[in-house]
């Protein structure tokens, strides 16, 4: 072993001493990589915290080749994405993974997300990288919300126009923030050209920043696990936790087969479906913008209308605004709502269990509603979910605090 | 089996599927770079725009030029009369490449005395082979200068005669460029395309 | 982890992903049918000369290019240019209507909208029974209105391919608001096909439109095929490889 090690390490011994020299390589590949140990119990819910990279790759590499034949202007915007359709070598390709990636976005951050809430990843001493995970989540949305601007479709013109609107609820300044936003007296060139900077350039890079300190705060702290217990509080003679397994190989192969998987539905959305029913391009946007002329159904993207639904449930303009923000930030609290003494679902009793079941039925049901027209049945149905969603919320320092707990285990539960 | 026997396989099998991974991997990454890639190539649009152009010449009177744009490129359609197609065969020590043998500045079917399919009617590209300025026509005589007339670069001061052939003592090295071009009928032709050509 | 549990989740998304399938909120008309073959290179000829002779007029593709059509409905560029190309010269130029677009706003109120995407945007099946949904109104200034889309500015165009009908109307009254559904149609006059013919006839058109809507369709899925199939591969020989490296983990 040894003498195999020395013979593969010679020639690169030289290049790499030379770099370690003057940056700190090996070092940062062992200390975030290869020695990175964490619980060997992961299950798949840990998936989608490497498929959300996979995706940013996706978005980014897809979006910069539409960039090159994009053009965000209002005269020339709609015809540019039919021309990369059609007549740009591949451009179909190229559009519909951009197209299907910013919804799969959306649902492997939000079942990342649903695994930090099922094991307790937000709990200390792990809040911080909920919070900057939060802001990602906020960002994501702005990205998304800019990105829908620049097809210049009918849904694209009147979805921005009814939500950009809705600032105008704030008293006061409503008006004038609109206007700010906007950069004209109504949605036109200026906005579109506007936010395709925002979508190219300033919410980008504001995610990567993010997403990198998301993984330098979690790799100060370690991974947690289903168990939700801490693996460095039991190390063996070496130093290295017991229920730890280094990141490479053995995390890195596993998600690699988690990725392949993940492409499988990934590639058969974009070459089966990639309208997938009108949730991923909505019909209506096949339609130039006609400022003259509002769809018969306007809705979000799928991604949004959890949250749209709520806004629609309130019958004031300025409340429905004020909940419907609540509702988007109100999971930055979890840390400091959750008075669990245990991390993981596995260990907490039938109140939290029961609750997080209503809450992701009602969230389900919500983005359903949010879907639809807003009828007087539908209307009142979302009311209810939307009591539901926030009550998780808000009762949750009393249920968590009472619920009787299960004894948490010493090492984690591993089944091979 | 030992146990060294079972590691030894154990390493083996591991290096062999890494191995088959890493290879399927690059494999997959290279066919997925390829729509990218391809991506970059002009278009369809950039083709139909490409698409060769038509120039009537029918109404264009001996000494007469015009400029055309083929696929965003300058071209001179210059119909030469009598006397400047006598005036080809003056000052043939004067250029550089008086046979036009360096061979990609024209189609072979114009390696001739005039540089085009018909005597008349020079087709070039309005572009100094220099450094790409648009050359300016110069088609008065003045003997005193030896000037027989042709075309004036005035970025680098190149000079090419009525056949566009690059003079010597210039900054541009080559013959200005022919383009493909066929004469669809007497008074119409097309540059962007060959005889036969499809 | 046992197998049951492992599954779920995958199980879960695919079951999400089926029932997606036409959640987005739709409009309220019945709508029958087109049935269109997306593979019968012999309709989409039909209906590439339908388009041509009885829309064209009106009604611009623009961004679709005769040569693109050509290659796919398998049309030599003799066969393209005499039976498709009416005012265009060259095979890569785009279906431009004969009409001008501002004449055209101003004879009939609005222009007639471009139809490369009409079959993604509203749908085959709307386009169907729209075509086949035009009835004799006395007080419409094209003498007909439409069943699919009231108020439409567009003549019956195939008037003479379907006849005249009439619409049949049902009164109702729902909550003392009274309304009116059309629920068939009884001809008038007899065009020169019959029912079946006409609807044949209609069905090729859409499903022209249908194909230019988006041209590259029966391209992807066969390419989506050959994706999946290299991705099971790559899939088995990670999945080797995972084991291999967890084997000894207890």
């Amino acid at each position: 072993m040894a003498r195999i090690e020395a013979e593969v390490g010679k020639p690169q011994g030289g290049l790499m001493k030379w770099i370690d020299d003057r940056f700190p390589l090996t070092e940062t590949m062992k200390q975030h990589i290869t020695e990175y140990y964490a619980a060997k119990s992961f299950n798949w819910w840990y998936v989608f915290g490497v498929l959300a990279m996979v995706v940013l790759v996706i978005q980014l590499v897809t979006g910069i080749f539409l960039t090159m034949n994009y053009k965000p202007s209002a005269a020339e915007a709609f015809a540019s994405v039919e021309y990369i359709m059609r007549d740009v070598e591949w451009g179909w390709l190229i559009r519909y993974m951009h197209s299907t990636g910013a919804s799969f976005f959306f649902i492997v951050v939000y079942l990342h997300m649903f695994r930090a809430m099922l094991y307790g990843s937000y709990k200390k001493p792990r809040e911080l990288i909920w919070i900057i995970g939060m802001l990602i989540f906020f960002v994501l949305m702005a990205e998304g919300f800019a990105g829908y601007l620049l097809p210049w479709g009918q849904m694209s013109y009147w979805g921005a126009q009814v939500i950009i609107s809705l600032f105008g609820a704030i008293p006061g300044i409503g008006d004038a923030l609109v206007e700010f936003i906007r950069g004209d007296y109504s949605i036109s060139d200026i906005t579109l050209n506007r936010f395709f900077a925002l979508h190219v350039i300033v919410l980008p890079l504001s995610l990567i920043g993010l997403i990198f300190v998301h993984i330098v705060a979690l790799h100060h702290v370690g991974s947690n696990n289903p168990d939700g217990i801490e693996i460095k509080e039991h190390k063996g003679p070496d130093g290295i936790p017991l229920d730890g397994v280094p990141f490479h190989p053995h995390h890195t192969t596993k998600d690699l087969v988690g990725i392949i998987v993940f492409l499988m539905v990934f590639t058969s959305v974009v070459f089966f479906a990639p309208e997938m029913g009108g949730m991923f391009l909505e019909h209506a946007n096949f339609e130039p913008a006609n400022m003259t002329a509002t769809p018969e159904h306007i809705a979000p993207v799928w991604y949004y209308t959890p949250y749209y639904a709520i806004l629609r449930a309130v019958p004031s303009k300025l409340w429905g605004f004020i909940l419907f923000a609540i509702a988007v930030v109100l999971p930055l609290f979890l840390p400091w709502l959750d008075r669990a003494r245990v991390r993981s679902i596995r260990y907490r009793g039938w109140m939290y269990k029961t609750a997080l079941t209503i809450f992701v039925i009602s969230f389900v049901a919500l983005g359903y509603l949010g879907l639809q027209k807003a009828t007087d049945a539908n209307v009142m149905a979302a009311r209810v979910f939307a009591v539901l969603y926030f009550m998780f919320f808000l009762l949750m320092p009393y249920y968590t605090a009472i619920d009787k707990t299960k004894p948490v285990p010493d090492r984690v539960k591993y089944h091979e | 089996m030992s146990e060294d026997d079972v590691d030894r396989i154990d390493r083996n099998r591991r290096h062999f599927l890494t191995v088959a991974t890493v290879v399927t991997g690059a494999a997959g990454a290279g066919l997925a770079a390829i729509p990218f890639l391809s991506s970059l190539q002009p278009s369809a649009r950039a083709q139909a725009l490409g698409a060769p152009v038509e120039v009537p010449v029918g109404s264009l009177q001996p000494g007469e030029m015009v400029r055309v744009l083929w696929r965003g490129r300058l071209v001179f359609v210059l119909r030469r009369d009598a006397d400047m197609l006598a005036r080809l065969q003056e000052s043939l020590d004067n250029l550089r490449d008086p046979n036009s043998e360096v061979a990609e500045q024209q189609p072979d079917y114009t390696v001739n005395e005039t540089r085009s399919v018909k005597p008349e009617f020079l087709v070039v590209e309005g572009s100094c082979t220099h450094l790409g300025c648009a050359p300016l026509e110069d088609f008065e005589v003045r003997p005193s200068e030896n000037w027989g007339g042709g075309f004036f670069c005035p970025c680098h001061g190149s000079k090419f005669d009525l056949a566009g052939r690059v003079f010597k003592g210039v900054p541009a090295p080559t013959n200005l460029r022919v383009p493909p071009h066929r004469f669809v009928r007497d008074d119409l032709i097309l540059i962007g395309q060959d005889t036969g050509a499809a | 982890m046992n197998k049951s549990k492992s599954l779920r989740l995958p199980i879960a998304i695919a079951a999400l992903f089926i029932s997606v399938q036409g959640l987005a909120a739709g409009g309220d008309v019945e709508l029958e049918s087109a049935d269109i073959d997306p593979g019968n290179i012999s309709s989409l000829q039909r209906g590439a000369r339908n388009f041509m002779n009885y829309c064209s007029g009106c009604h611009s593709a623009q961004y679709v290019r005769f040569n693109t059509i050509g290659k796919y409905l398998e049309l030599s560029e003799e066969q393209l240019v005499d039976n498709l190309m009416f005012n265009a010269e060259k095979t890569f130029e785009t279906i431009q209507a004969s009409m001008p677009a501002e004449d055209a706003a101003r004879w009939y109120g609005t222009a007639p909208p471009d139809m490369s995407l009409m079959a993604r945007a509203k749908g085959a099946d709307y386009i169907f029974n729209f075509l086949k949904g035009f009835y004799l109104d006395a007080d419409s200034p094209t003498g007909v209105d439409n069943s699919v889309l009231a108020g439409t500015s567009m003549p019956h165009v195939l008037w003479q391919l379907q006849g005249y009908q009439r619409a049949v109307i049902e009164e109702h009254t729902v909550d003392g608001v009274a309304s009116h559904k059309i629920v068939g149609f009884e001809h008038v006059t007899t065009g020169s096909l019959d029912a079946e013919d006409y609807d044949d006839f209609v069905r090729d058109t859409v499903n022209f439109l249908a194909y230019i809507s988006e041209p590259i369709r029966s391209e992807r899925r066969k390419l989506g095929v050959w994706v999946l199939m290299y991705l099971i591969v790559f899939w088995v020989i990670a999945v080797m490889l995972k084991k291999q490296i967890w084997k000894d983990v207890k």
